[in-house]
């Protein structure tokens, strides 16, 4: 759990673990039902309906968003840019 | 019930003012997060002083929340984009914009749209529309309330596995999950990418034609959508073959739901249609391929919420982990982290083949199923749930039951093929009950068309 909480960027409080150890066991035992399928040879789907390559001009468009407005969604902002607490 | 046509012609403020009054009437059933009362007012003025002219000028409407809208916040029914004021319009909002169209409120729905009841909204439940103690549905219950209450005669909203007809059906109106690609989907919240598709909430069928052939088309701001195919059909072709999918029909469908159901298949063959019974045998597995598939594709969408850039930032954190996972854990709601978490595991290395990839093969299977069904038959039905709307907390103790009220709708979905939900009846208890219509990618307008001829009004 710890670990899919770390890969998942949660930092979840202790009290929830617990909880979601027996839901997340709970989902995964009835999704393995999947394994009695036979699939050989079956080729996967990762789209429905064919489209490839879907090209547009090499032309910069900007959706007409301000870069002052999206920088004003920022929780934090300082000389136009964003700002973290430090990394390391 | 009121439709579209009662609002063209007149006075647009009056039409705004009269449903902004009635949403706030209905405060009980919390369909509605927030109202965009004055920007809707404004535009009203101005489509009365006929600066803005169209196809639905004047008529009020609701967007689900997830939908990036101007006049209020776009929260997502989360904590994480609660105070979110969304710097452009989604196109489906736009479109309806251009045709005077006025949205006045924002919907309510389960918090990212994950979940079938609207009881994971961060700010409390929608109540059913025939009964308070029941769920509205989800995810895009609020829309499917305030269509069902006559607050507007119509609402969008989102469908990734049912979210859209499952709703509809509980609350007795018309809900359109159109094929996968058929509306632009730029400017909405992004759960599951490859199935995530928009719709509409009607009181009838007309209604959603109309609509759809308004929203719909291709986009170039969003590069999964179709070349513009959906044009509504004066009436339905004669003769149909359509088939009632067995697995839809079993012992542990309630009873009234398939009584509903065979009612509604006996008014198809009187209208001239054949009805034949037909076998979907990877039915039964479909919910298993959605739980793979869909957590695995939202656990990647959801990683741009990390207090950054937009949305929610925890407090009092030292380091930059620290405030991704801290920001993660106090901004969504447990049902986002139990998918987020499923989808992590699902794609991680050493499990990728078992579960991400077998799914995928196994959406191949279901594909398949429908394709040869759909060489036979024009049209599937079945219903659109297992049961009427639930109690509010009847389910939410135990996640794989929640899951199992899409067990009808998510098939569809995956397949990426159009599939509405239509009134077919009411319980013994007062509780609607939903048939819902399946057809080959690109049939949207002989599902709605046929719909439409055995409608009731």
């Amino acid at each position: 759990m710890q670990r899919l909480a770390q890969l998942s960027s949660l930092a979840l409080a202790d009290d929830e673990i617990d909880a979601l150890q027996i839901d997340i066991g709970n989902i995964l035992g009835y999704i393995q039902q999947l394994s009695e399928l036979d699939t050989t040879g079956v080729e996967p789907t990762y789209q429905v309906t064919g489209l490839q390559n879907v090209w547009r001009d090499d032309k910069i468009d900007d959706y007409g968003i301000d870069r002052d407005e999206l920088l004003a969604l920022a929780p934090e902002s300082q000389n136009g840019q964003i700002k973290v607490p430090k990394v390391l | 019930m009121t439709k579209i046509s009662d609002f063209l012609g007149k006075n647009a403020r009056g039409n705004v003012e009269e449903a902004i009054l009635r949403a706030k009437d209905n405060q009980q059933y919390h369909a509605l997060l927030n109202l965009t009362e004055k920007r809707a007012l404004e535009r009203a003025d101005a489509v009365d002083r006929g600066e803005i002219k169209g196809r639905l000028a004047g008529v009020p409407f609701v967007v689900k929340d997830n939908f990036l809208a101007f006049g209020a916040p776009t929260t997502a029914a989360s904590k994480m984009l609660e105070n979110f004021i969304a710097p452009l319009q989604a196109t489906a909002v736009e479109k309806l914009e251009a045709e005077g169209a006025i949205c006045i409120g924002k919907a309510n729905l389960d918090a990212f749209a994950h979940g079938g009841s609207t009881e994971n909204s961060a700010f409390g439940p929608t109540k059913n529309a025939y009964d308070v103690t029941r769920v509205a549905g989800g995810s895009s219950g609020g829309s499917a309330v305030v269509t069902a209450l006559d607050i507007v005669p119509f609402a969008l909203g989102s469908d990734t596995g049912g979210s859209i007809r499952q709703p509809a059906s509980f609350n007795g109106v018309v809900g359109v999950k159109p094929t996968y690609g058929t509306v632009s989907r730029y400017g909405v919240v992004a759960m599951a990418s490859s199935t995530d598709t928009i719709g509409t909430f009607t009181t009838n069928v007309a209604d959603a034609e109309l609509v759809m052939e308004i929203i719909s088309g291709q986009d170039h701001k969003d590069m999964t959508t179709l070349a513009d195919f959906f044009e509504p059909l004066e009436s339905v072709q004669p003769g149909l073959k359509i088939g009632l999918i067995n697995e839809s029909m079993t012992n542990d469908v309630d009873h009234e739901v398939r009584d509903c159901t065979l009612r509604y298949v006996e008014r198809l063959r009187a209208a001239g249609h054949t009805v034949d019974n037909v076998a979907l045998p990877i039915a039964n597995h479909t919910l298993a391929m959605y739980y793979i598939i869909v957590p695995a594709e939202l656990s990647s969408n959801l990683a741009r919420y990390d207090g950054i850039r937009y949305g929610y930032r925890a407090e009092g954190v030292k380091t930059l982990a620290q405030l991704y996972g801290q920001s993660r854990d106090e901004g969504f709601v447990t049902e986002n982290k139990r998918r987020i978490m499923i989808g992590s595991y699902v794609l991680s290395s050493g499990f990728f083949d078992a579960y991400y990839l077998q799914a995928q093969k196994a959406r191949t299977l279901l594909v398949n199923e429908f394709d040869a069904l759909f060489e036979k038959y024009d049209v599937l039905i079945g219903p659109t749930t297992p049961t009427p709307a639930f109690k509010l907390g009847e389910n939410t103790a135990d996640p794989i039951k929640m899951y199992l009220a899409d067990i009808m709708t998510v098939p569809a979905s995956l397949a990426g093929i159009p599939a509405i939900s239509v009134p077919a009846g009411l319980s013994e208890s007062g509780l609607p009950i939903g048939v819902q219509l399946v057809g080959r990618m690109r049939s949207d307008a002989q599902l709605l068309a046929l719909a439409k001829s055995l409608e009731v009004s």
